[in-house]
């Protein structure tokens, strides 16, 4: 796959400006709102509209041939290919807007970017080390002494114990910009919903969390440490009380409160410019490998390998080495109680390109278009929908996408344990038991990054009912 | 179930309820009159008026459209059969019918649940299209739908648009799809001659207004408050500039939705100027609330009957 050569100078570009928290894609500077809906003004009754103007019409010629355009990710209408753009009630229009200014006005503002780097170093305790997994590469070398190296980025040494605080704290920052001291947010394990809680703490914001009312019994402890900092923790009743309900509940408050509150969405999802920004706000995870790789071994990455919920920390350690054409890049889904179940939550793997919370994706959904209730013994992976940029990554070839069954995962949050003194999440322990099938097919000597994006603690409630120790 | 509330049920409201009376103080077009709707139960299309043509009709009359909103399947698709017929029949000018969603996120709780019950039920769109084909040609009113994005992108946009026209559908309401994402969908609903209404809200800048207004057909959708449907206390006094910011911009017609419950506000956003005034939620509610179908549909007609009464 011939990724343009433009492409790989922005790459290098990247790369000599490391003094940055995150860098904001040139294709993010828009034209005018009015520039935007411009074609529509001109048509009068019913004469077809002029259709020239949106990128996902070109969105089927991107397997054959890859433009520029094509590869801007995303481009000006928020779109990565076919997938992404903005589908919300109008209401949300004008916020999201605002917020997508606010964002493109960061890439220059240095007093931000110097709090943020500050805060991410001291208070969140980055750079997150790049761990040589000693025993669990022995474990994974063949008979003749050969095998592949797996290093670990240690996410969850993360204040907060996951990748999830990168974002929070960079939208809260962000939300007192633009003079919002209002904050929601989703939550599914609880993750997210702590880091949030945790950065209002910090900045002295008002917090308000949805989740679901299922996840609440699940996640009993995550909602007492939300409570803790001084979060409110509305549950959810509506639907299946899980995380895609407290989403669109999150999304009903913001709708409500648009004025005066900021969302503060833990995925690279939603109606962009959220799929951007959160990836950016997670990039700093890619920097410091490539930065920590050249250390280590002198190059880079051969694999990533990373677990795909809706896909925040996959494609914060993905998007710095998106035009590294050498370095393979592997998303981990959940595949529940196995694929062919019906009870599962891989979404790349088995869903169709529809429209969720804002988003075009690939989802789970039935023949009528209703959204599935996806499973997984991971809450964070317990999600229908997924990133807009998996999807693309997905169609273009550029990034390849497994699943693991819940009892997989098990597997390996044990055998992590037991190797390394680390107990990971569940959610990590999907990428780690991909580790089980990728590892032995490796030349040796391949240098393996498995993104470690949370610790376990928070999920030793849900392994005691299946490990029997 | 289904069958006796068929067969009883709609046969006993409807002696109770005095229909040609309703009509014709409501009514003044004889072509719209109940007289003619057994004729027109016979053709597989009804000649009825679109969304646009019925707000001109009106217009000439100096009346405002009541555009009632029910959810499809709620609390069955026989009983949404029958308060299409009941909703037509105490003068409203357009019906406005929700397709069941799982994640309405344009609707506040009380459509949710109603959504929620009806899919529980079992209700599906080739369902509600099966029984739209068997009402919508007794309706002396165009009837628009109201769906979320993905089900009509699960069916194809230019299907969808297809299978609308063939029932006899006239318009379409798509709350999470703004402007700048219609181009597909506002292509194929010309095509399939499927009016494709806009909303615009009270956050909506005036730049971007103008550009909504002149993109929707039927009407345009003006959203009362900021949030999401449901019934409020008041209805927002920003209503009335907001009218008339879009009356600045466009001739076509403009009708006000979201929070709008009672008799009063019905009264109020008229007076402010409304083409239309659309009652979502407090219809729905009684459907949902009431102890039977049958009982269910009767407060629909006095409460049809009463904010009619309001625009008179």
């Amino acid at each position: 796959m011939a990724l343009s050569a433009s492409s790989s100078a922005a790459a290098t570009a990247r790369r000599a400006q490391p003094d940055l928290a995150f860098r904001i894609p040139s294709n993010s500077i828009l034209p005018p709102k009015f520039n935007r809906i411009f074609p529509f003004s001109p048509s009068i009754s019913r004469s077809p509209p002029i259709s020239c103007t949106l990128a996902n019409m070109s969105a089927t010629t991107v397997d054959k041939e890859l433009t520029a355009e094509a590869l801007q990710r995303p481009d000006s209408f928020g779109r990565f290919g076919r997938f992404g753009g903005k589908y919300v009630p109008e209401t949300l229009m004008s916020a999201l807007t605002e917020l997508e200014a606010a964002f493109g006005a960061l890439a220059t503002d240095h007093e931000f970017q110097k709090e943020l780097a500050g805060i991410l170093k001291d208070y969140v305790g980055r750079e997150s080390p790049l761990y040589f997994a000693e025993r669990l590469t022995e474990h994974y070398k063949r008979a003749d002494g050969k095998g592949p190296h797996i290093y670990l980025k240690r996410e969850d040494l993360n204040h907060t114990g996951a990748h999830k605080i990168n974002n929070a704290v960079a939208q809260a920052l962000l939300a007192k910009r633009i003079g919002k001291k209002r904050i929601i947010a989703e939550t599914g394990a609880g993750q997210h919903g702590v880091a949030t809680a945790t950065v209002c703490a910090r900045f002295g914001l008002q917090c308000i969390i949805y989740m679901g009312a299922q996840d609440m019994e699940r996640q009993a402890l995550n909602v007492f440490r939300m409570r803790l900092l001084g979060a409110e923790v509305r549950p959810v009743h509506s639907g299946t009380a899980t995380l895609k309900d407290a989403t669109s509940e999150a999304i009903r408050d913001w709708v409500t409160n648009v004025e005066d509150t900021h969302y503060i969405l833990g995925s690279v999802a939603g109606p962009h410019p959220y799929p951007m920004m959160v990836r950016e706000f997670h990039a700093v995870i890619g920097k410091e490998t490539r930065k920590q790789a050249i250390e280590k071994w002198g190059g880079n990455p051969d694999v990533i390998v990373a677990c795909i919920g809706g896909g925040s920390n996959a494609m914060g350690i993905f998007h710095e080495f998106v035009d590294d054409n050498d370095v393979r890049l592997i998303g981990v889904e959940a595949a529940g109680f196995g694929l062919d179940s019906g009870k599962h939550a891989a979404t790349l793997t088995k869903g169709e390109v529809g429209v969720l919370h804002g988003a075009m994706s690939y989802l789970l959904q039935d023949e009528d278009g209703q959204i599935i209730e996806p499973h997984s013994i991971s809450a964070g992976l317990d999600y229908p929908g997924v990133g807009p940029e998996h999807s693309f990554l997905k169609d273009l070839g550029r990034a390849e996408y497994y699943s693991i069954t819940d009892e997989e995962a098990l597997e390996a949050f044990k055998r992590l344990s037991r190797l390394e003194g680390i107990i990971p999440a569940l959610e990590t322990s999907h990428a780690l038991a991909y580790l089980e099938k990728l590892c032995p097919t490796l030349a040796d000597g391949t240098k393996v990054v498995l993104n470690c994006s949370g610790r376990g603690d928070k999920d030793v409630n849900t392994a005691i009912k299946y490990l029997d120790l | 179930m289904a069958a006796a509330l068929n067969s009883s049920g709609f046969l006993q409201l409807k002696a109770n309820c005095n229909l040609a009376e309703c009509r014709s103080s409501l009514r003044s077009s004889a072509s719209k009159s109940f007289n003619l709707r057994p004729i027109m139960a016979s053709l597989t299309a009804a000649p009825t008026a679109g969304i646009s043509e019925t707000f001109s009709k009106l217009k000439q009359q100096g009346k405002v459209a009541l555009i009632p909103y029910i959810t499809a399947g709620d609390p069955d698709l026989s009983t949404t059969a029958e308060a299409l017929k009941v909703l037509d029949s105490c003068g409203s000018d357009i019906i406005e019918l929700g397709v069941p969603y799982s994640d309405p996120l344009a609707d506040g709780p009380v459509i949710q649940a109603a959504a929620t019950r009806a899919l529980a039920k079992g209700a599906n769109f080739d369902k509600i299209i099966a029984m739209l084909k068997e009402v919508v040609p007794q309706l002396s009113c165009p009837v628009a739908l109201f769906s979320y994005y993905n089900p009509i992108l699960k069916r194809g946009v230019g299907n969808f648009m297809s299978i609308l026209q063939d029932t006899g559908i006239h318009g379409l309401v798509v709350p999470d799809v703004p402007l700048e994402e219609t181009e597909i969908l506002r292509k194929e609903a010309i095509n399939k001659n499927i009016e494709l209404v806009l909303l615009t809200t009270p956050t909506t800048p005036t730049v971007r207004m103008k550009a909504i207004v002149d993109a929707s057909e039927g009407f345009v959708y003006l959203v009362s408050a900021v949030g999401v449907t449901g019934a409020r206390t008041s209805v927002s006094g920003k209503v009335q500039s907001l009218l008339q910011d879009i009356k600045e911009a466009t001739s076509k017609p403009v009708a006000v939705g979201f929070g709008i419950s009672k008799p009063e506000h019905v009264k109020q956003v008229a007076g402010w100027g409304a083409d239309g005034v659309i009652v979502g939620s407090a219809m729905v509610k009684l459907l949902g609330d009431a102890k039977s179908p049958e009982d269910g549909l009767k407060e629909l007609e006095a409460f049809t009957k009463s904010l009619k009464s309001a625009l008179i």
